[in-house]
């Protein structure tokens, strides 16, 4: 007779882990609740005995943190609706027209995903400061406009799609653009999703850019707000914490409520990127 | 034959002819930069011209407000006897050999165990990839909580195992290694996710077949389902590379650098360089030859992922 669990052995190895991945997260929020004095505490508590809301309202009177959650919805905004027109459109480009510079152009566009931040910071930064836009929203959304990788995104998209919708379309007389906006971006619905999650996720989370592009700290960003703050004084962790539940939480919520596309995202960033 | 007919632009042809050939040329011209243009400066723009441009950078003497003067090489040569670079250096690669391995193991086992079908394997997928989409910054907030010497979950943890106290973070022989865990439970989601659709990708029949024929679960794993995912680890191993080499968010937020420079990154080493203490053209430098170091290791995984691929085993 062999010795069986009464469930999966698999249990074992998943339960354990989803707790580490999980818990640290359930910590943040609920310790975003909790007084100074129960956090300042050993061992400590996972639980708050009651109910404090100082850390938010600290966060809210004593820093400008509501203001960086309005930059950030701002410059996310701007690089998810920008992202979605100008990519979709030159993917658009490259995938169905025919114009002189198309093949040269899409090299340039390809050889530029070799090139990382760091070695773009110094002088984007130097272009930023001459023509004045150093330490305004515009520096931190300027280089989200548009990227590569969403304009090979949409490409690819476009390049599987069929052309005979179109060529109907545009013998009936209809234009490139409308056609482009009435035929075929319907179509391209979930390559769009793809790229609006994937730009709000890197948007959103960036550090190390809006660091060097902005030192004002009306015009910060949620991540560089908290990671300053985090240094200036001694840390009142209720405050810290309600400040990165700020930070993290929108896009927890999304992933929660729009799981499927989301994992569908990151596996297409895999697969393709 | 419908793909191929699909990717060939042929759709042109469809147009009724309006003008002349020439000016039917210039307007397909102008209709195409309309689409592909505004995206293209952007792209080419805020990349290509400031790449070159910090080419020449990186072979001056600047500090960004003064008139610049032309070293050559000399950023370059002085960079690779640097003291502060080469422990910087030496930090990146200790912590892209841990995190690489390490995210890629980790994401076969968590994805095979994933793959099963389980009750509360919705529950156990969700809390497993909730970590990717929060920002480096908050995990790094985060985890100076859960790490604080004082009062952390952590070392609370290893008062119940009965072991020691930790300084955690502010050891600066552990500082490193710590970073590295944290770096894998920020990221380790990814993986796991391209794993898992990998894993679902490979076709049952595979599998079944070696069942059929006796091969144990193991065995099964080892030579039916680990060459399939081959390809996808190679991806993994070049994009983790990519993200190793350039870690800075975490640092920034968690140790900037200590203590006594034991975190120190290439890229913060960059940013202080640049930002901080204005040698524009050294840190320049610095991040041309990070730039060139992490292309040569890519194109090196590749190429090895390549060769292995050829043989069987």
């Amino acid at each position: 007779m062999r010795w069986k669990l009464p469930f999966s052995p698999w249990h074992l190895l998943l339960m354990p882990l989803a707790l580490i991945f999980v818990l640290p997260l359930v910590q943040m929020v609920l310790t975003s609740f909790m007084s100074s004095a129960e956090i300042n505490q050993f061992p400590p508590k996972l639980i708050p005995t009651s109910l404090h809301i100082e850390g938010y309202r600290h966060l809210f009177t004593e820093t400008k943190a509501l203001r960086w959650f309005a930059n950030t919805v701002i410059v996310s905004g701007i690089a998810v609706v920008s992202h979605l027109v100008l990519c979709s459109m030159a993917g658009y480009g490259f995938a169905r027209l025919r114009f002189a510079g198309r093949g040269i152009a899409f090299v340039l566009i390809l050889a530029t995903v070799m090139i990382p931040i760091q070695l773009l910071m110094i002088p984007t930064y130097l272009m930023f400061a001459r023509i004045g836009i150093v330490d305004t929203l515009a520096a931190a959304f300027v280089p989200w406009l548009a990227s590569a990788f969403g304009i090979f995104l949409m490409r690819q998209f476009f390049l599987g799609l069929p052309v005979e919708l179109e060529e109907a379309a545009l013998i009936d007389g209809c234009g490139r653009w409308r056609t482009f906006r009435s035929i075929v971006l319907p179509l391209a619905r979930p390559a769009l999703t793809t790229l609006a999650i994937i730009t709000l996720l890197w948007s959103w989370n960036d550090l190390l850019w809006p660091l060097v592009a902005i030192s004002d700290d009306s015009r910060f960003t949620l991540q560089i707000g908290l990671a300053n703050f985090q240094g200036m004084r001694r840390t009142e962790w209720s405050q810290l914490m309600a400040g990165n539940v700020l930070a993290t939480m929108p896009l927890i919520i999304a992933f929660l409520v729009a799981q499927k596309r989301f994992i569908a995202t990151m596996t297409f960033t895999g697969i393709k990127g | 034959m419908a793909v191929t007919f699909a990717v060939t632009p042929r759709s042109q042809s469809a147009v009724p002819a309006k003008r002349g050939p020439r000016g039917r040329a210039l307007r397909r011209g102008l209709t195409g930069w309309a689409f592909a243009g505004p995206a293209t400066v952007i792209v080419v723009g805020l990349s290509i011209f400031p790449a070159v441009w910090a080419f020449f950078i990186s072979r001056a003497k600047w500090n960004g407000i003064s008139p610049a003067t032309m070293v050559g090489w000399r950023n370059y040569q002085q960079l690779v006897q640097d003291p502060d670079m080469i422990a910087a250096a030496q930090h990146t690669l200790i912590l892209t050999a841990i995190f690489v391995p390490g995210s890629i193991v980790l994401g076969i086992v968590i994805a095979v165990a994933l793959n099963q079908k389980i009750r509360l394997i919705g529950f156990y997928r969700t809390c497993i990839f909730v970590p990717y989409v929060a920002s480096a910054a908050a995990t790094g907030i985060l985890a100076n909580f859960v790490f604080n010497p004082q009062f952390g979950a952590a070392n609370d943890i290893l008062r119940h195992l009965g072991l020691p106290q930790s300084q955690f973070l502010e050891n600066q022989h552990l500082a490193i290694y710590l970073i590295c865990l944290i770096l894998l439970w920020g990221e380790v989601g990814f993986t796991t996710v391209i794993y898992l659709a990998a894993l679902q990708d490979i076709p049952r029949e595979l599998v079944e077949a070696a069942v059929v024929d006796g091969a144990s679960r193991w065995r099964v794993f080892r030579h039916v389902t680990l060459p399939e995912l081959r390809p996808v680890t190679i991806f993994v191993a070049v994009w983790q590379t990519i993200t190793a080499m350039q870690l800075f968010d975490l640092i920034y937020t968690t140790t900037r650098g200590g203590p006594l420079n034991s975190t120190q990154t290439v890229v913060y080493y960059i940013y202080e360089l640049a930002f901080q203490t204005q040698r524009l053209g050294y840190g320049a430098a610095a991040a041309y030859l990070l730039f060139i170091v992490t292309l040569v290791l890519s194109l090196g995984v590749i190429l090895y992922g390549r060769r292995r691929g050829s043989e069987v085993f």
